[in-house]
């Protein structure tokens, strides 16, 4: 079929309208959400195949020809990010039917979750620069939404941060977008990467790349715009915080991926400089506050920053070896962040806190959950045989390459500083004496534990079976080393 | 004309700036939507201005006269999108004031300590 790159946006989109038919019928509203993103998974899978032994997928709006029309490209990049999006949301949806309260459930908040994903795809799926804005609004817009549902103080508090952050940095990418428009003339994407490579990068795409970074640093939280994101993510509730932590800093991470490999290549020995310590600097950041907190939800928060900056390294190196190991630790690291902070909601539901100080000897009682979290955490740490490994190695074997040795060390040794932090959960909670525990109910418990469980094993066989999906990371990569495979696919197509 | 336009692009820039920094929610707002005024500007400016025909293909009009069509279409779809975003941003402050008591950004500041 032609569409098959609009599936999975249009999928959930259509599930969000059906949905706010009847937001009170509860039954509804869950077999709605999940039968959506089941499909959407499925839609998802189905396009990665396509585009594997296919090619690159392109959809030009209207049958306009390409560079006047908008066009959608699903090549492999933007379809691994996709598929794991929808994987994500389909187990949050399902974790939510015992967290996020009926309250909530029926005041629209499977329709937001479904927006969301509609958004996130489409912003990994667009080839035009200005609808990737539009579809940044489309997935701020329900992430707003999101953020405040329930109306607590703190959500309250904490949403009125997030909107304001988000709304000056929607204005610089107008801003941004209108100069990158004043000197291309153009807003397609490969249009534009074969124009800026045509006029060979003056100063002025130097100042833009670095605006972009600007913009996207601030949804991705790098390192002097992270700021916002420990506090206002400590507002929501748990599946949403698993959400918003696992899927939108990467949309940010995929547009610095996307700009920084597509169309800002001219002047590597700068633009990519200024990506490699910025990285490195968020590392350090993330690394810091992920020690200094004893809040639970905080400690994982801090650790979606660290890797952040792990993966803008490969990008950063710009070799092959490190390009592929940021598509590894990143499908990794969306996984994993939403494994872990399904965990930490078991723990604070259990124990009915946050702070780490108050807890202990959770070990005797509930063993299943501290040796699922036991491998969780040593999977984001990257011990071998689990999902980190392989792509921390490529890169720093990338880094080395690119010969970067200090940088490369330093991966090396804030792996160590990542399982510290992650570790100190599972000393201060599991081991210790034990404390007083508010009564839960067994039931909600295991029905929260058989989905969290699920994505933990998930991410053990991406880890284990990594060298059946080497054709496809390969494939990635290669996409995004030689932007002449995009700008052919999409300029050669309809 | 484009180096009038800067000085009025970079007026409203300075003018949301010095809102968005003052302590009422309100004035924050308005910095917002004069903030996103601008950026609609600026990308009106970046077509570049002076071209008035329409961007059809008539007898007698040179290509070079035609108004470029596309930042209108940007800008279009930008005031729509900073309305959407305003309008739900004045509901949150006006729900904000209702639960917390204050507009006042310093008093929304910090951590709630529990201990």
């Amino acid at each position: 079929m032609m569409n098959s790159p609009l599936m999975p946006i249009i999928i959930p989109f259509a599930f969000a309208i059906l949905l706010m038919f009847a937001p009170k019928q509860l039954r509804f509203q869950r077999a709605g959400a999940l039968v959506g993103a089941i499909l959407t998974v499925a839609a998802s899978i189905w396009l990665l195949q396509k585009v594997h032994i296919d090619g690159i997928q392109v959809v030009t709006f209207g049958s306009w020809p390409v560079p006047y029309g908008i066009t959608m490209v699903s090549d492999m990049v933007s379809i691994l990010f996709v598929l794991t999006s929808s994987i994500i949301t389909l187990f949050t949806i399902w974790y939510s039917f015992r967290t996020i309260g009926i309250a909530r459930e029926q005041f629209f908040y499977y329709p937001g979750v479904l927006l969301m994903l509609v958004g996130v795809n489409g912003a990994f799926t667009t080839g035009d620069i200005f609808n990737l804005f539009v579809f940044f609004e489309v997935l701020l817009m329900a992430s707003y939404l999101l953020s405040v549902l329930g109306g607590e103080k703190i959500q309250f508090r904490e949403s009125i941060k997030y909107i304001l952050v988000n709304v000056v940095s929607s204005a610089l990418f107008v801003i941004t977008v209108a100069m990158l428009y004043s000197v291309v003339g153009t807003l397609n994407m490969a249009d534009i990467a074969q124009k800026v490579s045509d006029v060979n990068q003056p100063g002025i795409l130097t100042a833009i790349a670095i605006l972009f970074l600007v913009v996207f640093g601030l949804k991705a939280a790098i390192f002097p715009l992270f700021f916002w994101l420990p506090s206002s993510y400590s507002g929501p509730p748990i599946p949403v915080l698993a959400l918003f932590g696992a899927l939108l800093t990467k949309v940010g991470v995929y547009a610095i991926t996307r700009t920084f490999t597509l169309f800002f290549t001219g002047d590597i020995a700068f633009t990519h400089t200024v990506l490699l310590y910025l990285s490195v600097a968020t590392i350090v950041a993330g690394c810091i506050g992920a020690l200094a907190v004893w809040d639970v939800k905080k400690i994982i928060i801090y650790n979606i920053i660290i890797a952040v900056g792990v993966i803008l390294y490969g990008v950063a190196t710009y070799n092959d070896t490190g390009l592929l190991g940021s598509m590894f630790y990143v499908v990794h690291d969306m996984l994993i962040k939403a494994a872990l902070f399904f965990l930490v909601g078991i723990i604070v539901y259990i124990t009915g806190q946050t702070n780490l100080k108050k807890m202990g000897g959770l070990m005797k009682r509930y063993p299943s959950l501290g040796w699922l979290y036991l491998i969780a955490a040593f999977s984001l740490a990257g011990i071998p045989p689990l999902s980190g490994f392989i792509g921390k190695m490529l890169l720093v074997k990338g880094g080395f390459e690119a010969e970067q040795f200090a940088s490369g060390i330093w991966i090396l040794l804030s792996s160590l500083i990542v399982l510290l932090s992650v570790i100190r959960i599972f000393v201060y909670a599991f081991w210790g004496k034990e404390q007083q525990l508010p009564p839960v109910k067994k039931t909600v418990y295991w029905q929260i534990w058989i989905p969290t469980a699920i994505l933990v094993l998930l991410t053990v066989a991406y880890g284990v079976g990594a060298d059946a999906l080497m054709p496809y990371m390969t494939q990635a990569a290669e996409v995004l080393a030689n932007p002449q495979l995009y700008i052919d696919a999409v300029k050669g197509g309809k | 004309m484009e180096i009038l336009m800067a000085f009025v692009i970079g007026f409203l820039f300075f003018a949301a700036i010095y809102l968005i920094l003052s302590k009422s929610l309100l004035r924050i707002i308005i910095g917002t939507g004069l903030l996103s005024h601008g950026a609609h500007m600026l990308i009106l400016t970046m077509g570049g201005l002076g071209s008035d025909a329409p961007p059809v293909l008539a007898d007698g009009v040179a290509n070079s006269s035609m108004a470029d069509p596309l930042p209108q279409a940007l800008i279009l779809t930008a005031i729509v999108i900073s309305f959407g975003v305003t309008a739900f941003f004045l509901v949150l402050a006006y729900r904000a004031y209702q639960e917390l008591k204050t507009d006042n950004i310093d008093e929304m500041r910090g951590e709630e300590h529990d201990e």
